[in-house]
């Protein structure tokens, strides 16, 4: 996500409690390109979703989400697929870190149960605001943790480092060469 | 007012007097653990973009464990650059195809308590079990890390779970992960659990640190465990001499834990986990009246093939045979491991039963290895997770259970309580 695009918007696809990152990147394509990787993305709790999601698109999801192993491949997944954002009642930390590392803002969002699948969802990361034009709800959340917030609004953690590199606010090794 | 064991080892990593819980701290990595799977190969290519290398070639730990042995040209090209990296940037410390990460750490003295660690690995909460904070990171998270050397941090609050009394013939450390996975859920972000009571002070090393491994199971951010004799003895048998100061890093007696649970050892029975989780769990004596068919049995992974792990599976395998129809494979979780189950017997027990060993490896365990699963298998794993599509195809079914239940199901050709197993042998 880029400063310029805080709004988000796209249909909802629903999951439920404890979606692991076995099911959203699984093992046996860990030596396959992104490309190959990201098409099997929770193919065994919904084999529509990979084939068919659409960029901006917004992910919902119950407890948990993202548990199990610490494979950024799980999160690269939803960036790859141009994900607008994801809304769960609760995190497992590492997927949690590892999305907003990717710059696709997590929002913990209480309310996931009225959400149904299709309905048309914005995303506002930044104030923290949630609109279901299809029903016509709108909702407030916490938005993303303040520490945070700059890495998000640059897009991630790579552009992050990048600009403390360059800003010469960064002490590291060389690069061999 | 008194500090727990996580209060006081990220107050020492973000160089303050004291952190309370909820605070967000920059700590200090003291090891920064990269693997061939999520390492170099998608590190090495950021540092490029970046133009840096890393900020202590003496505090990164390189493995090659999940795609080992190369079974195919994209495995031993990965196997290639990770060992290509290590070479360009003169990473100190490298283990290649000596065994899977956390085991490795705890067998070579690298941990030590008070240490703030990071290892790109879920499991990565296994080095708790030497009161230090291990956890694991994706890879995006640890280019990060061997970048700048910190990284930040919640203070997380603690969960301390007691337990007491003895196990009974047949029941082990494992058997208090499923049954805790079960009572305490996955659910448990940012939390810290420390174990702690006689049952756990009565434990090996080994067996310790598969309630810190499986810490990743209940979701939190690692399993911790104060030092004591046993884990001073573990670390010089490493190599390592541990400081002075060592025995000190424990929570204070009036510490605040937001939770803390009780349990007795003595009434534990054999436990299983059913699929998809490892939450999904019961007695095994429940699992036996449903005649479960076993396609294979594996005893594997950090959590599960320890030398502790490989006695258990001997004791049961001593004078049987894997029942026919049901395969057993055993992938011990280290070369040291193996090398020392070889010499002890142990290894020829588990072969002149009908085991197959497999080499040292995470393998089967995240379906990246040889011991897959096929669709309508099931199979029953000594391994920490058994989520949907884990252990290769989607429409397999992965049950868990401690090195005892895994061998007795192999025996028996599907799942039995073990304790009529162990009890006999050890008559």
């Amino acid at each position: 996500m880029s400063a310029d695009s805080k709004k988000l918007g796209g249909k909802a696809w629903v999951f439920g409690d404890e979606i692991n990152s076995d099911v959203m990147a699984p093992g046996i394509y860990f030596k396959e390109s992104m490309e190959v990787m990201a098409s099997h993305c929770l193919e065994a709790v919904n084999p529509e979703f990979a084939a068919n999601v659409q960029p901006g698109d917004i992910v919902v999801a119950g407890r948990a989400f993202g548990v199990g192993s610490a494979r950024e491949q799980a999160a690269l997944s939803f960036a790859h697929l141009k994900v607008g954002a994801i809304l769960a009642k609760s995190y497992a930390r590492i997927f949690y870190r590892n999305m907003l590392n990717f710059g696709v803002p997590a929002l913990i969002f209480p309310e996931a149960d009225e959400i149904n699948p299709k309905d048309e969802i914005t995303v506002d990361a930044i104030a923290g605001t949630i609109e279901n034009k299809t029903t016509g709800k709108s909702y407030t959340v916490s938005p993303i943790p303040e520490h945070l917030m700059e890495m998000i609004s640059l897009g991630g953690l790579m552009p992050y480092l990048k600009k403390k590199i360059d800003a010469g606010e960064l002490k590291t090794g060389a690069l061999p060469k | 007012m008194g500090k727990t064991l996580i209060e006081k080892i990220m107050a020492r990593a973000s160089g303050r007097e004291s952190v309370t819980p909820g605070e967000i701290v920059t700590c200090d990595v003291d090891l920064a653990m990269i693997l061939d799977s999520g390492g170099p190969r998608k590190i090495w290519p950021r540092l490029e973009q970046l133009g840096v290398g890393v900020y202590d070639n003496a505090k990164v730990v390189v493995v090659a464990d999940h795609f080992v042995p190369a079974a195919d040209p994209q495995s031993a090209a990965i196997l290639k650059l990770t060992r290509d990296f290590v070479k360009k940037f003169d990473i100190k410390h490298f283990y290649d195809m000596e065994g899977i990460c956390h085991v490795l750490m705890a067998e070579n003295g690298h941990l030590q308590p008070g240490m703030f660690c990071c290892g790109g690995d879920s499991h990565s909460t296994m080095g708790g079990a030497f009161g230090c904070y291990m956890a694991g990171f994706g890879a995006i998270e640890m280019t990060g890390v061997v970048i700048t050397g910190n990284i930040w941090s919640v203070v997380p609050e603690t969960i301390k779970v007691d337990w007491s009394g003895r196990f009974g013939t047949g029941v082990a450390a494992k058997d208090i992960m499923l049954h805790l996975a079960r009572e305490l859920g996955m659910e448990n972000a940012f939390k810290v659990v420390e174990y702690g009571g006689e049952t756990i002070r009565n434990m090996s090393m080994m067996e310790r640190m598969v309630l810190t491994n499986m810490a990743a199971e209940l979701g939190a951010e690692t399993g911790l465990i104060a030092p004591d004799e046993v884990t001073l003895e573990t670390i010089r048998a490493g190599g390592t001499e541990p400081a002075a100061d060592a025995l000190d890093w424990r929570s204070d007696d009036d510490a605040t834990f937001c939770a803390t649970h009780a349990f007795d050892a003595n009434t534990l029975t054999p436990q299983v986990a059913a699929p998809h989780k490892p939450s999904n769990s019961g007695p095994a004596e429940d699992f036996e009246k449903d005649q479960i068919h076993i396609d294979q049995a594996y005893i594997g992974a950090c959590v599960g093939a320890k030398l502790t792990d490989l006695h258990m599976v001997a004791a049961v395998l001593k004078g049987r045979k894997v029942k026919s129809g049901t395969r057993l494979m055993v992938a011990p979780s280290s070369k040291k491991i193996m090398t020392e189950a070889a010499a002890d017997g142990t290894l020829a027990t588990i072969t002149e039963a009908g085991g197959i060993l497999l080499p040292s490896g995470c393998g089967a365990c995240a379906g990246l290895g040889a011991g897959i699963i096929a669709e309508g298998e099931v199979c029953i794993s000594s391994t920490n997770r058994n989520f949907q599509g884990r252990m290769g195809s989607k429409d397999a079914f992965v049950y868990l259970g401690s090195p005892y239940t895994v061998a007795a199901a192999a025996v028996a050709g599907h799942i039995v309580d073990p304790r009529d197993m162990v009890g006999e042998m050890s008559k």
